[in-house]
């Protein structure tokens, strides 16, 4: 498949454009820098629902579930192990970092995996259904979240070596943005090459385009559905873990006000693609940042307009995929 | 009687009993319920079961999922809100204030569904869900106009002010569009969309514009909602997001369709009555089970008061699953 370049050059594009709005150059790396953080990790909770959508035509409404039980897995492992964090040492920190985010991912994944197999398998080719059954998961777990972890806010604390930031030129950069920027180009480099250079990959692409195919080929879609599901949901996990962190505190609401962007994300990246995905979520972070600077009233919007001026250039997102 | 209903009786004996019951205990609310209280339980069923009707039209009949009525809803609300803070309490800018909320929310309906509805039910379901929160984000920040986060509280014209009359006014005006919502469902136009939420593909080949019904399905049901939320803020005299365009309204009013039962008007007057009732009282209920569960682990903040939501979202999903027609659907077998 030819790679598209014209609707990739959007990024770089709206970059530039910023660069004589904003006026002075460090403060446009900070934004730039802080919008490909919060566009990777928007990425990160986006890609799972995007890709269960392409393979399995489920649109998962309590996707944002996910990220709040990622956000806190990890806020528990925190702050419980939070003493070890004290040291202030890289060695230290990622003892307490590692186990947090693998906790993130294991717990969201295992809720995925729950999911699917008592939740959605029933529902699957009716997506009425499929909406209110998702609605109706989002509410109970919202609800037990509030049973297990409480309904209050949680500070986070973030460990020493991430935080602070760092002079680069005349721009102060935070560690974590970087950090986040880094996690999230190893995530997507993994799920390129997953996608494109391995065998399960080749299948679930192939998957996406048509099942039937696949299935009549002799395997096992059921197993290829489960797999995605349980992976998007641990990378949406991730994506929470990582969102928490950055915001520093966790509430049981964050996965829903965070699924409202995702969904953008995904409507502009087109339903599916895991490459327009990414475009989208990087524009969305990106947009979201300058705005702040500019024109904080508008930062909010400012999503909304971008998905309608998308969708008017093209109807079903920058990278549509498969059938209509 | 039966040209009342638009000749859709409700074929069972029980159900019919309900709503009779219903009926009754709305319009003498005033006398055998005295107190603040349920006079306001009153108040919100009336106003609940037009908003959630409204909903049903579009959710039950049409087979689409829209997450913007409490958007239609909010604009109701505002639009006398702001009319009668900044223009005086006079019947003139109440009626300027309805009239405008009215034409806004018809011009939003129609340029959601003409943008969206065109693609996969799917889609329209994300694109009202970006679109709801812009407004809610919208309210919140415009706030010299729509008092933020506080909202807005006004005052009314004399006549509305007793607050008889003005529970009235509230269930008169909600009856008689719960009674041409249900004119709509039952005519010819009623029937196409019923006929596009069984099979869209047969409908298109039949000759029906399935884009120009859904359109007119959206425009009908959010001005449903617009009036919902007029005589809302009319009976708490106060607008804000909290009463009028938070996402969980929006989860409240699936919930009551879904419960009272999909593609008939009167599951929304079963699940909405039965939703606020349980809403104001359910949670006294759950506060005696809670303490009386109190040494065993979990339990007590299982059936916490607070808890109330979890409990109907489980009765929402064993609804999905097993009576998708509802509590309606399950007195009518």
């Amino acid at each position: 498949m030819k790679t598209d370049w014209i609707a990739l050059a959007v990024i770089p594009v709206l970059a530039l454009a910023a660069l004589p709005l904003v006026g002075s150059m460090p403060t446009w790396v900070t934004l730039t820098v802080a919008g490909l953080a919060m566009g990777m990790m928007i990425f990160m909770m986006a890609a799972g629902l995007t890709l269960v959508f392409g393979l399995m035509d489920v649109l998962n409404f309590a996707h944002g579930i996910f990220i709040s039980v990622g956000a806190y897995g990890a806020a528990t492992v925190l702050t419980r192990m939070g003493a070890q964090m004290q040291g202030g040492t890289l060695a230290g920190d990622l003892s307490v970092m590692l186990p947090a985010v693998a906790a993130a991912i294991a717990l969201a994944a295992v809720m995925g995996w729950f999911f699917e197999r008592v939740l959605i398998r029933p529902v699957y080719g009716d997506h009425l259904k499929q909406i209110l059954i998702t609605m109706g998961g989002l509410i109970v777990f919202e609800q037990l979240i509030h049973v297990v972890w409480g309904a209050d806010i949680i500070p986070l604390p973030r460990p020493g070596a991430i935080t602070g930031s760092f002079i680069l030129g005349d721009a102060a950069i935070e560690r974590y943005r970087v950090a986040a920027v880094v996690v999230g180009l190893v995530v997507f480099a993994g799920m390129w090459l997953l996608l494109n250079r391995t065998r399960i990959g080749l299948l679930v692409r192939a998957g996406v385009e048509n099942p039937e195919m696949v299935e009549s080929l002799g395997y096992r879609i059921r197993r290829l559905f489960v797999g995605v599901f349980v992976a998007g949901s641990g990378l949406a996990g991730l994506g929470g873990a990582m969102w928490a962190m950055y915001q520093e505190q966790v509430t049981p609401q964050m996965g829903m006000q965070v699924l409202v962007v995702v969904f953008i994300v995904v409507i502009i990246g087109g339903l599916g693609s895991v490459g327009g995905c990414f475009v989208g979520a990087m524009l969305v972070g990106l947009l979201a940042n300058y705005t702040g600077f500019l024109a904080p009233k508008l930062a909010l919007g400012s999503n909304i307009l971008l998905m309608v001026l998308v969708l008017l250039w093209r109807p079903r997102g920058l990278y549509p995929v498969g059938r209509a | 009687m039966k040209r009342l209903l638009s000749g859709d009786l409700p074929r069972s004996r029980v159900l019919a009993a309900i709503l009779v019951l219903v009926f009754l205990g709305l319009v003498l609310a005033p006398f055998i319920f005295p107190g603040t209280r349920s006079l306001n339980v009153a108040a919100k069923v009336a106003v609940f079961i037009l908003l959630v009707a409204s909903y049903d039209l579009l959710l039950g009949y049409t087979g689409i999922v829209s997450f913007a009525h409490t958007m239609f809803f909010g604009i109701g609300g505002y639009g006398v809100g702001i009319a009668m803070s900044k223009l005086g309490a006079g019947w003139g800018s109440l009626s300027l204030g309805i009239s405008i909320s009215l034409v806004f929310s018809l011009a939003i309906a129609l340029a959601i569904g003409l943008l969206s509805l065109r693609v996969r039910a799917i889609f329209f379901a994300m694109i009202t869900l970006a679109v709801a929160s812009f407004f809610q984000i919208l309210a919140s920040q415009l706030s010299e106009l729509t008092g933020g986060e506080d909202g807005l509280t006004f005052r009314l014209p004399e006549l509305l002010r007793e607050r008889i009359t003005a529970y009235y006014v509230v269930l008169a005006v909600a009856t008689v569009l719960f009674l041409a919502l249900l004119r709509v469902v039952n005519s010819p136009f009623g029937r196409v969309l019923l006929s596009i939420r069984e099979n869209e593909f047969r409908s298109e080949a039949i000759g029906y514009r399935l884009v120009t019904y859904r359109t007119v399905a959206n425009c009908l049901a959010a001005l449903g909602a617009t009036a919902a939320g007029v005589l809302y803020a009319l009976w708490l005299r106060y607008t804000g997001p909290d009463t009028t365009l938070s996402f969980n309204i929006m989860i409240d009013i699936l919930l009551m369709v879904v419960i009272g039962g999909m593609g008939t008007m009167y599951g929304p007057v079963l699940g909405a009555t039965l939703f606020v009732v349980a809403q104001n009282y359910l949670q006294d209920l759950m506060k005696l089970a809670s303490g009386a569960t109190a040494g065993i682990p979990l339990l007590p903040q299982v059936l916490h008061p607070d808890r109330w939501l979890l409990w109907l979202g489980v009765l929402f999903i064993v609804c999905v699953y097993y009576f998708p027609s509802g509590i309606v659907g399950r007195l009518r077998r």
